[in-house]
């Protein structure tokens, strides 16, 4: 039953997009597609595809996520604490790095973000690499995630710390190879698609229902906001150290000539 | 016979994707909380499961690159051929609302979204009311990602730099975020980053990138990125109007 639902939600998330797409290609444009076979079975492909990763997502991560997060925030696993004491924030440190782990590692496997990272590294000719992009990315959304975390035990306001990321994104916005920025604001924007939030919100969800004074409804939706921002902030990094290696490389005395022209192409402009 | 080879490394490819997820879990499962699983969730469904997610993702990535990627590209370069502007934005208007306004994540939210503001008062907590603030809102959001998709692609055109439109965005988003009601920043925020799903993503990078690549003096690097980040801030600047001031013009909802 749910197979089906979730081939027919799929199909009612595809159909408008092909419609607009088919039908500008054969109303505005009035020229046969080219290659229209192989482009039909990427679409069936594309349809049958995002159906069975939903199915398999409702049926084992997701499940498994939330059992986790709502297990690791229960306070019969957390360390015992005196009666009426108050807890220490470093108490929950199996969160933070369940937060850490699972963010990073549901970043990479992330559909949307795979598709960005093969497009970059398609025209940027090599220079970026379609893995360390979705690394630098993947860092950047735990780091976000598991300061999300604190926040919630901590319980400062998000703003803090929105404005803090910010800031500090145009800072870097300021410094990095001018190549990369759109690329690292675009990045910050895939991450939150389809499999981190579930388990992130659950993991939220969990934590502000467990400590005392803490909202669910306001204080689930701030993870996403922060880690949104963070991935902006790595890829950036990223594109700052390749840049830095390149010179650093160009500089040696000892390279060879071929590789030397590569690299320094690769760095200001190409990169 | 090569879509079967390609495939076959594209399976490789999905297994090494999902597998630091899968050791995550299993770590944490047997090495931290180490209880048994509740009834509901028998080994077997799991693994079965995670069969269907790889599958799924390798199917997804292999039809993305037989079919969405180059009609994306291939319509980009036909608009900029043909040279009709008008034609061009209209579709990236179409493209940016019709991805948005049907999005499963975008209605599951808008529901949510209303039950919360009728309880803070803002609409009358009736059903009607919510249900016309719940259709407002992704009507609102849809708009907002088809205003972002057309601005991206008058950007790509005229070369504009991204990081200042979107730091304008982000200073426009944090003057707003004073004015708006409390009720109405977490629902904000939270439709930036449901916007961009699974199917859009690709497409509109297609888009994006196809553009670039076919226009003169544009780089696909510099240029051909960017739609989806301001596809992102976009709904939170509308969504904040909304709840300043367009909240107040839906019929039938006023407390």
């Amino acid at each position: 039953m749910t197979l089906i639902a979730t081939f027919w939600g799929t199909l009612l998330d595809i159909l408008p997009i092909a419609a607009i797409i088919f039908g500008f290609q054969y109303l505005v444009i009035r020229k046969r597609v080219k290659r229209l076979p192989q482009v039909l079975v990427g679409f069936f492909m594309v349809w049958v595809g995002l159906s069975f990763f939903l199915v398999g997502l409702e049926q084992a991560l997701f499940p498994m996520g939330e059992l986790m997060a709502t297990q690791l925030t229960n306070s019969e696993f957390l360390p015992s604490v005196a009666e009426g004491a108050q807890r220490h924030w470093s108490d929950y440190y199996w969160v933070y790095i369940f937060a850490f782990t699972i963010g990073a590692t549901t970043t990479i496997a992330e559909p949307s973000l795979i598709a960005v990272s093969i497009k970059a590294g398609e025209i940027s000719g090599g220079t970026i690499n379609p893995l360390m992009l979705r690394i630098a990315v993947a860092l950047g959304m735990a780091f976000g995630i598991t300061l999300g975390t604190w926040r919630i035990v901590m319980g400062w306001p998000l703003q803090w710390f929105v404005f803090a990321a910010y800031l500090l994104v145009i800072v870097q916005t300021l410094r990095s190879p001018r190549a990369i920025i759109p690329l690292a604001f675009d990045s910050g924007g895939v991450t939150t698609s389809t499999i981190t939030v579930p388990i992130i919100a659950a993991l939220g969800l969990g934590l502000a229902s467990q400590i005392p004074g803490r909202s669910p409804v306001m204080d689930g939706f701030g993870m996403i906001a922060l880690a949104c921002l963070f991935p902006i902030i790595t890829v950036m990094g990223y594109a700052q150290i390749a840049q830095w290696r390149a010179t650093r490389q160009r500089l040696a005395p000892d390279i060879t000539p071929s590789r030397s022209t590569l690299l320094g192409k690769g760095d200001h402009d190409a990169l | 016979m090569d879509l079967l080879v390609s495939l076959a490394r594209q399976l490789k490819d999905s297994l090494r994707d999902i597998a630091p997820v899968v050791l995550v879990m299993a770590f944490f499962q047997l090495v931290v909380i180490r209880q048994p699983l509740p009834d509901s969730l028998a080994v077997l469904d799991l693994l079965l499961g995670l069969v269907c997610v790889v599958i799924g993702l390798t199917l997804f990535i292999k039809g993305l690159e037989l079919g969405l990627f180059p009609l994306g590209e291939g319509l980009a370069r036909a608009f900029v051929k043909k040279g009709s502007i008008t034609w061009l934005l209209l579709f990236a208007f179409a493209l940016g609302v019709g991805s948005t306004v049907a999005e499963p994540a975008l209605i599951a939210i808008a529901a949510r979204a209303a039950e919360v503001v009728a309880q803070g008062g803002l609409i009358s907590d009736t059903s009607t009311a919510q249900s016309n603030f719940a259709f407002a809102l992704r009507l609102v959001v849809a708009l907002s990602v088809g205003t972002a998709v057309v601005v991206g692609v008058v950007r790509i055109f005229k070369g504009w730099p991204l990081h200042l439109i979107i730091i304008g965005g982000y200073v426009l988003v944090l003057l707003l975020t004073l004015l708006a009601p409390a009720e109405m920043i977490g629902i904000a925020y939270d439709s930036g980053g449901v916007t961009t799903s699974t199917i859009t993503v690709p497409l509109v990078t297609a888009l994006g990138v196809g553009l670039a690549s076919s226009i003169k003096g544009r780089s696909p690097m510099l240029d051909g990125f960017g739609l989806i980040a301001l596809a992102s801030v976009m709904p939170i600047i509308f969504v904040l109007l909304f709840g300043i001031v367009g909240i107040h013009l839906i019929p039938g909802v006023a407390p």
